[in-house]
């Protein structure tokens, strides 16, 4: 039985663009006084950032803050502790903010001679500010055939805009999919099944076809 | 001319509709780019790219060149080696024929713009001319070590622009105004950058006489103390103990760098005896740089200090392995272990290629990766989407805006 939307569904795209803050970071010490202070565009582009620009990458590694510890601090301990925070648990950035502030504080409080370790010259943590451009494209869809067409279409900016963006940045419980699947569409176990996905653990394109298959998948149980 | 639907075999028609939409938002803007050279120069290459593929997109761009004279730009040579960070001495005499210079063409040139785009120091005197329109400075120089001196002359006129653009997070400066990234791009469809028939790339190695029976390793630089050649030597020298390869060293003398033929010479004699290190001074030749790239196994960029370092976007585009130091824009494109490796040193950077030489399947997912880094991130595509953007921010103060 096709399904029609009480109300259509508009796909949007984000756009971003990065703006220098000048706060910078040499040591970790530092870099979690920053954390604490910068604002939440920041934490966001840091957290974030991976899942666009690397986007042939499985995720990993996840964010910034991983990279600069491990790599240029060598602090592998500490850049597995940051590595296994479960990004999708938290529902704001201030409380994700936190979470890698107190795991930062924790480290160095077990292992206070890691405050004397310095980045060297040019490697420093830039702060970076993501200033997010929501730009309204011509797709509009009513039904799910016509989703699964345009989504098969829409740039990875677009999926990232509806999966990430809408719920951490914007504030929304879920992603923008699963809640028009479920508000219009009244199909909640469909909704439920994209809701559920943990989109971290996929790359972009992953995540584009993971939700095209589960639609297709509803498709045929609902024949 | 090129047209934007030329890019959507490489990068996808959405990424071009995006473009299409973001172009819309300007509709009935003028944008006007001022630099200080219509040939010749990084800057003039950007733009002789950029304007008509705006222009493409609909949007009224337009490009004007202050005038200048001999001792104008020496003088503004100067101001850029300082911001290098290289010592130079700049008197009052000097800024003097700054002043004038700027205050002439104040006086003559016709400001149009609804945004004024000024790139580099050259045209930086002409915000003089602000009105209620918007001004950006676009610096593309590494600003991170200049001489305090120069650098606080010219902020008396940077705080005057709404905004100012660098191209590294480490260039940037403390300003009361707003900073915002935009890396440089590699234009796909350019000579540098397309694909080549393998017959191309063979007759290039031909006239150099370089043998293809074993591994190339290569790098493309001018002949820079700051690139760092004689390094490059000493760690293939280091590679050669265990793994039989050979090794490029291939660029130009750049015309305003005396030093360059007493660099060139340091390294034909670190060379000497070693029939596999082949040292090629190359014309200005886009095609002959792409075949090198492209018939290197790994691509090596030694730099000591880097602007932004495209040598290294190039050579990702194309999918090769990269060993880079960790320096200027380096960073931006290489991600250690990921999309490349990174060193700080001759050790290090022997140890890398060595690793590629001797894991050719992990050397080939680098570069694979690397080149998926570059069509995301790094081509005229993204950076066209980015001026965009930043025209835009112009109007909204916000970190959300919706369009």
């Amino acid at each position: 039985m096709k399904y029609k939307a009480k109300e259509p569904f508009r796909f949007y795209t984000r756009l971003h663009l990065s703006e220098l803050t000048g706060l910078r970071a040499a040591t970790l010490g530092q870099l979690l006084k920053l954390i604490k202070e910068a604002p939440d565009s920041c934490i966001y582009h840091h957290t974030h950032r991976f899942l666009q620009q690397y986007q042939y990458l499985s995720c990993e590694p996840p964010n910034d803050f991983v990279y600069w510890v491990n790599e240029i601090l060598g602090e592998r301990g500490l850049g597995e502790k940051l590595l296994n925070i479960d990004t999708i648990q938290y529902s704001s950035i201030s409380e994700l903010r936190e979470k890698i502030a107190s795991t930062i504080e924790e480290h160095l409080r077990k292992n206070p001679l890691a405050v004397f370790k310095f980045s060297r010259n040019q490697e420093e943590f830039h702060f970076i500010k993501s200033i997010s451009f929501i730009i309204p494209t011509d797709y509009l869809v009513y039904d799910l055939d016509g989703f699964k067409e345009i989504l098969r279409k829409v740039t990875l900016d677009s999926v990232y805009f509806h999966v990430f963006e809408a719920r951490l940045r914007l504030g929304e419980k879920t992603n923008d999919f699963s809640n028009w699947i479920d508000s219009s569409l009244g199909q909640k176990e469909l909704a439920d099944r994209i809701s559920k996905l943990n989109p971290y653990t996929y790359t972009l394109e992953e995540l584009r076809s993971k939700i095209i298959s589960l639609v297709e998948e509803n498709d045929i149980l609902s024949i | 001319m090129t047209e934007i639907e030329e890019y959507i075999p490489i990068v996808g028609e959405p990424v071009v509709e995006d473009l299409k939409l973001l172009s819309r938002k300007l509709k009935g803007k003028v944008i006007q780019n001022i630099n200080s050279t219509a040939v010749g120069g990084g800057v003039a290459e950007i733009l002789t790219r950029m304007v008509p593929l705006l222009n493409a997109l609909g949007i009224d761009a337009r490009w004007d060149v202050i005038k200048g004279g001999e001792q104008f730009f020496e003088v503004t040579k100067k101001i850029h080696n300082a911001l290098h960070g290289r010592y130079e001495e700049i008197n009052r005499y000097d800024l003097d024929v700054f002043r004038e210079t700027s205050r002439r063409n104040i006086e003559d040139m016709d400001i149009c713009g609804d945004i004024v785009f000024v790139h580099d120091p050259q045209p930086i005197a002409l915000i003089a001319k602000k009105t209620d329109n918007k001004w950006l400075w676009r610096c593309h120089v590494d600003v991170s070590n200049s001489y305090k001196g120069v650098w606080n002359f010219l902020k008396n006129y940077i705080v005057d622009y709404d905004s100012a653009v660098f191209s590294a997070p480490g260039f940037s400066r403390k300003l009361p105004i707003r900073q915002f990234l935009i890396p440089p791009s590699i234009d796909p469809l350019s000579d540098k950058n397309k694909e080549l028939p393998q017959e191309t790339i063979d007759s290039v190695l031909d006239k150099y006489g370089v043998p293809r029976d074993k591994p190339i390793i290569t790098q493309i630089s001018r002949f820079d103390r700051l690139k760092d050649p004689v390094g490059v030597i000493e760690a293939y020298l280091q590679v050669r103990k265990t793994c039989d390869c050979r090794l490029i060293l291939a660029g130009g003398l750049a015309e305003d760098d005396p030093e360059g033929v007493e660099v060139f010479n340091e390294v034909k004699r670190k060379a000497k005896g070693s029939k596999d290190i082949h040292i090629l001074l190359l014309p200005q030749s886009d095609i002959e740089v792409n075949a090198l790239q492209r018939a290197s196994s790994i691509i090596i960029q030694k730099s000591i200090r880097e602007g932004f370092g495209l040598t290294v976007a190039e050579a990702l585009w194309k999918a090769k392995p990269v060993v880079a130091s960790n320096v200027g824009g380096i960073s931006l494109q290489i991600k250690h272990k990921y999309s490349g490796l990174l060193c700080h040193s001759i050790k290090e950077a022997g140890l890398a290629l060595r690793q590629f030489l001797e894991n050719p399947d992990y050397a080939k997912k680098l570069g694979e990766n690397g080149r998926e880094h570059i069509r995301n991130n790094f081509l005229v595509t993204r950076h066209i989407r980015d001026y965009m953007l930043l025209f835009l921010s112009l109007y909204h103060n916000d970190s959300l805006v919706y369009l």
